[in-house]
């Protein structure tokens, strides 16, 4: 079902104040991965804004949706969305990076509510994904498990020995989706490792592919509908994103991959973000 | 302790960090006399410094992407070839995920792949347990033919990487992040791999260490001169593996007590290596080891996490309080005890 005109105000007017928060944590911290944790906030927002079929009252309910965030140092992005969602307070994310904080550059799942998985070491997630997906079909649970990756962690050859599993045993209710970003952080993908032509070869690995532009709520709405109703071949979403989105200082710009931001920078930041959100407003939502 | 607000500099000086920074430049120097040198990483040219290499001799550098098992399988092929390469990645990752490639491609085949490790022991402090690397010399260690270096700081780093070449076996040096203060301020002291430096004599108790654990047990050394007379040997054992017995041995025999001190679980690093040869010597001593507990390490800034574990000079005075207040009978014989 496409969005409605509510819920599509309701996913950017929330994706506006997470890219707010993406700078505040990155203030906060002392530093972050700002760049990759702008490129994939509106995968995570639409997922746990919309999609996600869980309950923060009720963080271990065992019947939940599953996420893991195999690009883990996008936790700057996660934390604060999970934080939003109702797990633990904004004001938390405050010690991030701090001595003995729950929250550090990637996720812990024995300290972070609603994390199901630590992550940051790349290429671990997605077979992690698949075993919960595994896992959900020998209990018999009608969950979904959602997967995101890096494009450059697609380098990583367990990638693909766990893309090999999930085709191989047909785990539709597993939904994977890379963060197209096309940087990483040596430099842009195709210039380190080039992992193209990418979509022919997730499909030569067994998966159904749907390219969408991970920053339009409708077209990512779209992708994860295709992929909760694939019925032979699981699904995977190539998110076609911009690295730093919504500051345009650090679009597309590779040293952005880690970075941190003072008062100044900071400023200059959040009104990057107003004056794209005065522009979708304008176009999307008119 | 830090003020808690946070480190200063941004991703653009982020670059231009010491202990990394001079193994980068040093090996850029090297490839020019040396053709046989290759470069490479896994998407961590910059963050690991090697990208200094990369600058200086692009057409011998390889970037093989975010993958480090290829990154080992690849550069055990090249040192196959004759070429000697120097593979620089995270420790966790060099050590870890790649862990059967550098034993059985690299060290069972004998070949003089140089791992340089950067990010090792809990230097990478806020980016939690995924990058601490708290495993490494253990594993290292146990992998025959491996030579392991641990190096003080970014001067014994450049001693390192240039003595490393003329062995003929795998070698893997772990640094830093290379925010760590530095101890020597010259190269000439006489540097030899397998030999351990004494950087402070003592006849009262004695420091075996490596890594950070130098300068901080030298500080720690000095403070327990000052405030309670005492005199505290420093042994620098910047290589775990070979290991100087002989130094061991010399301290056993000149204090009865023996302190180390490693940025690295306390089960099977510098410590279990240290306790091996004096339990086989025979001759008891005082013996403490410090280092991580055998847990997953907090997140923190580096400095807050070292006070933490009492792997700062605060934490080795306090630990050489304790092992001082150890009594022994007196036993005439123990020099002649096997
Ligand atoms: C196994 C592993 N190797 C290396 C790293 C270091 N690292 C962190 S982020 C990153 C680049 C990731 O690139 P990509 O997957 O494209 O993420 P994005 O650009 O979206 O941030 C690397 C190499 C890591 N975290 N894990």
């Amino acid at each position: 079902m496409a969005l409605s005109k509510e819920e599509r105000q309701k996913l950017y007017a929330q994706a506006r104040q997470l890219r707010k928060d993406i700078v505040d944590v990155t203030s906060w911290a002392g530093g972050a991965h700002i760049g990759g944790g702008l490129s994939v906030v509106d995968i995570l927002t639409i997922l746990y804004f919309k999609y996600l079929n869980i309950d923060p009252t009720n963080p271990c309910w065992e019947d939940r949706d599953r996420l893991v965030l195999s690009k883990g140092h996008a936790a700057v992005a996660y934390v604060p969305v999970l934080a939003r969602r109702g797990f633990f307070s904004i004001e938390e994310m405050k010690t991030f990076n701090k001595f003995k904080s729950p929250f550090g550059m990637h996720p812990d799942s024995c300290k972070v509510t609603g994390c199901d998985a630590s992550t940051g070491s790349l290429g671990h997630g997605l077979s992690m994904a698949v075993g919960m997906a595994l896992g959900a079909r020998v209990l018999g649970k009608d969950l979904k498990v959602y997967c995101i990756l890096g494009d450059g962690e697609c380098n990583e050859g367990s990638v693909w020995e766990a893309l090999m599993a999930a085709a191989h045993y047909k785990l539709t209710n597993l939904v994977t989706i890379i963060d197209r970003n096309r940087l990483m952080i040596d430099g842009p993908t195709e210039t380190v490792m080039g992992v193209e032509p990418l979509a022919d070869k997730l499909k030569a690995f067994g998966m159904d592919v749907v390219p969408v532009n991970g920053h339009d709520m409708d077209a990512l709405s779209e992708g994860i509908e295709k992929a909760l109703g694939a019925k032979e071949k699981p699904i995977v979403i190539l998110a076609n994103t911009v690295k730093g989105k919504g500051i345009d200082f650090m679009e597309d710009q590779v040293p952005w991959h880690y970075g941190s931001v003072d008062a100044a920078l900071k400023e200059k930041a959040h009104a990057s973000i107003e004056k794209m959100y005065e522009a979708i407003l304008k176009g999307v939502m008119a | 302790m830090s003020d808690g607000t946070g480190t200063t500099w941004t991703c653009y000086d982020a670059a231009t960090m010491t202990a990394r920074e001079i193994y980068g430049r040093v090996l850029a120097e090297m490839g020019k006399t040396n053709p046989k040198i290759v470069g490479l990483s896994a998407d961590l040219a910059k963050s690991t410094s090697i990208a200094f290499f990369e600058k200086a001799h692009a057409d011998r550098f390889f970037n093989v992407g975010i993958a480090e098992q290829n990154l080992m399988g690849v550069a055990a092929g090249m040192a196959k070839m004759g070429l000697i390469p120097f593979a620089s990645t995270f420790a966790v990752f060099a050590s870890m995920r790649a862990a059967e490639q550098v034993r059985t491609d690299i060290c069972y085949q004998n070949l003089p792949v140089k791992i340089i490790a950067t990010h090792g022991g809990i230097s990478f402090g806020a980016a939690g347990t995924t990058h601490h690397c708290t495993e490494d010399i253990a594993i290292m260690r146990s992998f025959a033919n491996m030579t392991v270096i641990v190096p003080a700081d970014g001067t014994e780093t450049a001693n390192a990487v240039r003595a490393c070449v003329d062995i003929p076996g795998p070698v893997y040096i772990r640094i830093g992040r290379g925010f760590e203060p530095p101890y020597y301020d010259s190269e000439d002291y006489g540097f030899k791999i397998g030999k351990a430096h004494t950087v402070r004599d003592g006849s009262d108790l004695a420091v075996i260490t490596c890594g950070i654990g130098v300068l901080q047990s030298v500080e720690a050394a000095r403070t327990l001169e000052e405030a309670d007379g005492l005199s505290v040997r420093v042994v620098n054992m910047h290589t775990v593996k070979p290991l100087d017995r002989d130094a061991i041995m010399k301290a056993v025999l000149d204090t009865r007590r023996i302190i180390t001190v490693e940025e690295h679980n306390v089960l099977s690093g510098l410590g279990s290596a240290v306790a091996d040869v004096i339990a086989e010597s025979g001759k008891g001593c005082a013996f403490r080891k410090l280092g991580l507990p055998d847990t997953y390490s907090e997140v923190g800034y580096p400095e807050d996490l070292y006070a933490h574990y009492k792997l700062d000079a605060n934490g080795i005075v306090d630990t050489i309080r304790e092992v001082m207040k150890i009594e022994f009978e007196e036993d005439e014989d123990w020099e002649d005890e096997v």
